[in-house]
């Protein structure tokens, strides 16, 4: 049937035209009008719920307005209700993908007010660097995979998927979780290390470093990719510190902070490795600061293995440490104990602390005020997503429709951590 | 090093600085809401401060302060400003950290904002306007980001009830979209 039709019915079709004048090329030109669309709450193309308007000349966008919120659920508030403990499996949802560090973070603010920082077993403090950095490339695998597959590369995004999966199963056997850990407590961790878990460690990280070789060889040449990575969505570096930006988007631009080399907290001053710095602060840059990243936390973890000593994994402070389950259940004073440690919550005394870890994304903060009793008086969460996210709208201005993908795969914004 | 900064801030501007504090490792200084503006200008360029890098805004809601164990003077009473708003900033070349803090009461919730002079504060001041609805003087785009706008109240407030459920009804007197309102 095709072939019988004619031009003009054929016209009509495709451009809604049927007068033999609209059939003319000049005639076929976009309509000069700029034209609000919406990408989002929902959209397939970008991870996170979060809805963009977006005013577009043809495909060039010329204004956008970033509304975040859409998975508020309340932390801070909630926060003010819960013990310090019951805060835990909060912060694990708050960044989803890398969940030990926001919970090593938590521990870090609740032990400073309390003033036991110096004291953490040397022991727990190598397993929260473990876990931390096994987080930390769960982060960076999922943000590089996800947005490799965004722009059409699906093979990377399957096998780092796949490691990240590998990783997951060791946070599994470590916390008994795959996702949620709520693994750390203030004080130290909730349990020791499984058994074997340096020779299984071992293992994965020499599997993702082979996997790592084999994603760059897809990515790193590849024209498709460089052409939708390079030079879009660049920050300069003074603009990376004026707004805020930390983690991999500031190292992209060139602004040399890590909180880990910075601030040094916990055992970081006696390992060894590097912060990697970008040039151009552009979506490619960070795309190769992340890559990077992950093999620095591969350095990291394998120097933890090797220095890890014995020894125990709680803090020994009566205000923080249940007591011995055998204790509990046999004398009244440690039951007495327990129940006041579990319903009451750590008695933190009053003041006012920030504390601050190297997430996933960068500066992760915890500022909280205590009055006394068992509940933080105010728990802020100081988000490097919502900061990040607060770009957005400066970087899209002038790139195409298309460029949003890549600039907001790279800037990682995770749902959770942004709204808390 | 906080603690040079904090003592040359107050060598600059002794009217300005009610008071100074220094709690775990921050320094914190208590700044006079007229002259928040010209202190955090000075704090940004002059190149002996260089506190280019913005961390976070809040505000502290005092209305149930009655910390355990502490004498009945530091609790909140009704003549005392409820909420504080904390400007937290840090130098990248310097190192050094700095609280900044305002006493904001209830009756006159106004703050001068200093988005203008860091730009990521914007959403931050933004986000502290939603929860605990403190209207910063100056910012140049104050609406609310986290709740819709038909939202009643500032959820952080401490008498902001934790169970108090608001569904969403659609009112087509307000401006959903603000580039539609332009547009109009």
């Amino acid at each position: 049937m095709a072939a019988t039709r004619d031009v003009a019915s054929l016209k009509q079709l495709v451009l809604g035209r049927k007068d033999v004048q609209d059939l003319s090329d000049t005639e076929t030109e976009l309509p000069p009008d700029l034209m609000t669309v919406n990408m989002g709450p929902s959209h397939p193309a970008m991870h996170g719920t979060v809805r963009i308007v977006l005013t577009v000349d043809g495909e060039r966008i010329v204004k956008s307005d970033v509304q975040p919120g859409y998975l508020h659920r309340c932390f801070e508030k909630e926060s003010e209700y819960a013990t310090y403990t019951q805060v835990f499996p909060y912060t694990d949802r708050l960044n989803y993908v890398s969940p030990m560090i926001n919970n090593v973070g938590w521990a870090m603010a609740v032990e400073k007010l309390m003033g036991l920082t110096a004291r953490i077993p040397r022991r727990t403090e190598y397993i929260r660097v473990i876990v931390s950095e096994m987080s930390r490339m769960t982060d960076h695998l999922t943000c590089v995979g996800a947005s490799a597959m965004e722009l059409g590369a699906f093979t990377p995004f399957l096998y780092f998927l796949k490691s990240r999966e590998w990783l997951y199963e060791l946070l599994e056997k470590v916390s008994g979780a795959r996702l949620t850990h709520s693994y750390v407590r203030v004080g130290g961790l909730a349990k020791d290390l499984p058994e074997d878990f340096d020779k299984d460690l071992t293992y994965t990280l020499d599997k993702i470093e082979g996997v790592m070789v084999e994603v760059e060889g897809m990515l790193n040449a590849n024209k498709i990719f460089r052409d939708r990575m390079a030079g879009i969505g660049a920050m300069s570096k003074a603009d990376a510190i004026a707004t805020g930006c930390v983690g991999p988007i500031a190292r992209a631009a060139g602004v040399d902070y890590d909180v880990r080399k910075d601030y040094p907290y916990s055992i970081y001053p006696e390992l060894e490795f590097d912060v990697p710095l970008g040039t151009t602060g552009d979506c490619l840059d960070r795309y190769l600061v992340r890559i990077e990243e992950l093999k620095q936390c591969i350095r990291i973890l394998r120097q933890c293995l090797k220095q890890i000593p014995d020894g125990p994994i709680m803090v020994d402070d009566p205000r923080v440490t249940l007591p011995p389950k055998r204790d509990t259940y046999n004398t009244i004073e440690s039951m007495i104990r327990h129940f006041k440690h579990i319903v009451d919550g750590i008695r933190v005394p009053p003041g006012e602390a920030y504390t601050f870890v190297e997430g996933g994304n960068g500066e992760l903060g915890f500022f909280i005020v205590a009055d006394g009793t068992g509940r933080p008086y105010k728990a802020y969460v100081r988000s490097p997503s919502f900061v990040h996210l607060s770009t957005a709208g400066q970087l899209i201005h002038n790139h195409l429709i298309a460029d949003v993908v890549p600039i907001f795969g790279m800037i990682n914004m995770i749902g959770g951590e942004c709204d808390k | 090093m906080s603690k040079q900064a904090l003592a040359a801030l107050q060598a600059k501007f002794p009217a300005a600085v009610e008071k100074t504090e220094s709690e775990f490792g921050d320094e914190i200084a208590w700044i006079k809401k007229d002259q928040l503006v010209a202190v955090a200008t000075w704090l940004r360029d002059d190149p002996a401060m260089a506190f280019d890098s913005p961390v976070f805004v809040t505000a502290i809601d005092r209305l149930d302060w009655h910390p355990v164990g502490a004498p009945p003077s530091t609790h909140w009473t009704e003549d005392r400003p409820r909420f504080e708003v904390c400007y937290q900033l840090r130098s990248s070349t310097r190192r050094h950290r700095l609280r900044l803090k305002v006493a904001v009461t209830e009756q006159d919730s106004h703050c001068p904002s200093l988005a203008t002079l860091w730009p990521a504060f914007d959403w931050q001041e933004r986000e502290t306007f939603d929860m605990y609805g403190i209207r910063f003087d100056g910012h140049p785009d104050l609406r609310r980001i986290y709740l819709y706008e038909e939202f009643v109240g500032h959820p952080l407030r401490k008498d902001y009830p934790k169970e108090k459920r608001q569904p969403l009804v659609r009112r087509d007197d307000l401006p959903i979209n603000p580039i539609k309102k332009d547009a109009r």
